[in-house]
């Protein structure tokens, strides 16, 4: 069992709101191995954003376990809670949430100045790997706003890799993205999860959910499938198929 | 998490935000410069009056004539005609705590040398006069009580009195004056004293013997005031007591009247103007730490602004493993930077302050150490007090809410 990372065994989320009860959550149950890439289908208000930020340790569960590399997450206090965060954690969100006015460096070394056993050198060197990494090795030194959207989410899926998490936590990556840059941040994504990296994405795009491993679709706070991807797309062809395109079209 | 971190990761914020860093800065430099500033000035005219206070003499005792009362009229102090040169005499022989005694008669005198002529004040005292004064002779010498007893036309004048008669740097000492009309003989020059505190010029004087002035210029028996002087400074009160248990004898006063003198210290002096400063004071640092106060609620108007604007970013901080102790130092952090380094400006924006009051306008200031002090830990205190608010308000969000706030 050595391979299991993520268990959850029947967690469910109410929010109170005084006489109402809303379920977010309501039993949910899933393993999730190493090396997977899944991602979590739903419509708006189907719970795959709370179970989500529930399996990232960003929120707790009103019921139910879950253990997370083998700790029970729900014994673990606030301050162990945004240990994890930080050590095994990585989290890309949608509207890419890097910090403005600041560069694409300082942004990448923000996990690693909350990690103490990472010294004053060794976090600049790591950061700047990191960047590298997502092929903004040059822009380290650019602010927010002289990057383009495609390169901001770069810069935070540089910021989610740099303290080696063991899963990545990808909220919608590419909702603010076109096809193409989204094309872009999956070939990222399959790049990583090819090295190991266990990824797991939100995502309301169907094709996009293509190039995970398995889908999970929720609906009503609850998981309704889980199934393997058939047909998975592979982000690098699909870009090499944009590329020609582009081409034909400039020359006709 | 390590403290040199948070170090870094404030430093970056503020820099970030120099503009409003600088501004949150200004109020507090303001505060700190205005109180050192207002303390200067107040320690500086304390400083001054009790310098021209001791200028009066050391350890001094002054007895001048009571009011008199005419027909239900309250006459001004000083309108009675009841002490005279032997209740002068018989303080300085009678009252232990006494060291130096002298009446003292004034009058304005028209004074002629050669072609010069002023018109100035002519004292009439004992020789102790000039030590329970303080006042010393820059050349020649003071006369004698031989010279007292026999009435001898000789004077001490002041540096003005001697520039105005004789022209500046001259030597007047062997010179004769006419004082009136009579004849005297200048046998001694008076150091500098300069104006004292009312503007008064303290070297625009001629001192005389004391029976000269009562017998050839005035012919009266009538003494102005009697200057007097403690053994000690612990002895004035003694010597002020003494002094009136003698002469209520002397003036033959039974128990219930009123006395028809009136004695006062130099330390009651002193007391009355160390109060008229000290309200003063008082009332410059109250002033002040209203504007020092204001900085502290603009530090935490900031900073509570602030955890608003950054709600998002500490949502991303909170998520990418920021424990809430971590948020609380760095809020911490910044609101103790800006009022330390606006602590340390205002202190030196607060002394320059000073030294151009006390250049262009004349004004004696004193910038003492318990100001700079109190200033700093005040504006430190503030920093702690109001950035304390706003960085737990930062540190207890939610990172979820955080980082959903727009």
């Amino acid at each position: 069992m050595s391979d299991l990372l993520i268990s959850v065994k029947n967690i469910c989320k109410i929010y109170g709101m005084g006489e109402i009860e809303v379920h977010a959550l309501s039993d949910v149950s899933i393993d999730i191995n190493k090396g997977e890439f899944i991602a979590i289908m739903g419509a708006s208000g189907s719970g795959k954003s709370t179970f989500m930020n529930i399996i990232g340790c960003l929120d707790r569960p009103s019921k139910g376990t879950f253990f997370l590399d083998g700790a029970d997450v729900n014994k673990l206090d606030k301050n162990q809670l945004a240990e994890f965060r930080n050590k095994k954690i990585g989290f890309i969100f949608q509207s890419f949430n890097i910090l403005a006015r600041t560069s694409a460096l300082e942004n990448v070394e923000l996990p690693l100045l909350y990690n103490s056993s990472v010294t004053n050198k060794d976090r600049k060197e790591r950061a700047y790997q990191a960047l590298r990494s997502v092929g903004l090795g040059e822009r380290q030194y650019s602010l927010p706003n002289q990057l383009s959207g495609g390169q901001q989410q770069r810069v935070a899926i540089a910021r989610a890799l740099v303290n080696e998490p063991i899963v990545i936590m990808a909220d919608e990556p590419t909702g603010n993205l076109d096809s193409r840059t989204s094309y872009e941040i999956m070939e990222i994504f399959q790049n990583l999860n090819n090295k190991g990296i266990t990824i797991v994405m939100v995502t309301h795009e169907p094709d996009i959910a293509q190039f995970a491993l398995s889908n999970i679709i929720f609906k009503d706070g609850k998981i309704i499938a889980n199934s393997p991807v058939k047909d998975r797309k592979f982000a690098t062809k699909e870009l090499d198929i944009i590329k020609k395109q582009t081409i034909v079209k400039a020359t006709a | 998490m390590k403290i040199g971190n948070l170090l870094i990761v404030a430093y970056r914020s503020l820099s970030r935000n120099k503009l409003r860093t600088f501004l949150t800065m200004l109020g507090i430099i303001i505060g700190v410069a205005s109180v050192i500033a207002m303390l200067a000035i107040g320690e500086g005219s304390k400083q001054n009056i009790q310098a021209s206070i001791s200028s009066l003499g050391t350890n001094s005792v002054m007895i001048m004539p009571g009011s008199i009362t005419q027909g239900g009229v309250h006459m001004e102090a000083g309108s009675q005609q009841s002490l005279t040169r032997e209740d002068a005499e018989a303080i300085g022989s009678k009252c232990d705590a006494v060291k130096y005694i002298s009446p003292v008669i004034q009058t304005g005198a028209q004074i002629i040398a050669g072609s010069q002529n002023w018109r100035t004040m002519v004292l009439g005292v004992f020789p102790d006069y000039f030590f329970a004064r303080n006042l010393t002779i820059q050349s020649g010498a003071v006369f004698s009580l031989l010279e007292d007893k026999a009435a001898a036309k000789v004077c001490v004048i002041g540096l003005t009195v001697s520039t105005n008669l004789f022209g500046e740097n001259a030597d007047p000492i062997g010179q004769t004056i006419r004082i009136n009309r009579i004849p005297f003989k200048i046998i001694g020059l008076l150091d500098k004293k300069g104006q004292n505190t009312f503007g008064q010029d303290q070297d625009d004087i001629i001192i005389a013997p004391f029976a000269t002035v009562q017998k050839r210029m005035l012919s009266t028996t009538n003494v102005h005031m009697v200057m007097a002087s403690a053994q000690t400074e612990a002895q004035i009160d003694e010597a002020k007591e003494q002094i009136t248990q003698l002469l209520r004898v002397r003036h033959k006063i039974l128990n219930e009247d009123d006395d028809d003198f009136m004695v006062r210290t130099q330390s009651d002096l002193s007391n009355i103007f160390g109060s008229i400063s000290k309200v003063l004071t008082i009332l410059l640092a109250s002033i002040a730490s209203i504007s020092l106060l204001v900085g502290g609620i603009g530090i935490m108007n900031i900073m509570l602004v602030s955890v608003t604007e950054r709600t998002r970013e500490i949502g991303i901080r909170l998520a990418v493993g920021a424990k809430s102790r971590d948020v609380l130092i760095q809020f911490m952090i910044e609101s103790i930077f800006i009022s330390f380094l606006g602590g340390f400006v205002g202190i030196a924006f607060g002394i320059l302050i000073s030294m151009m009051v006390a250049n262009f306008g004349g004004w004696p200031v004193s910038v003492t150490i318990f100001s700079i002090v109190l200033s700093f830990l005040f504006s430190a205190v503030v920093g702690l007090f109001f950035g304390w608010y706003p960085a737990r308000k930062a540190a207890n969000l939610n990172p979820i809410d955080a980082l959903r706030y727009e």
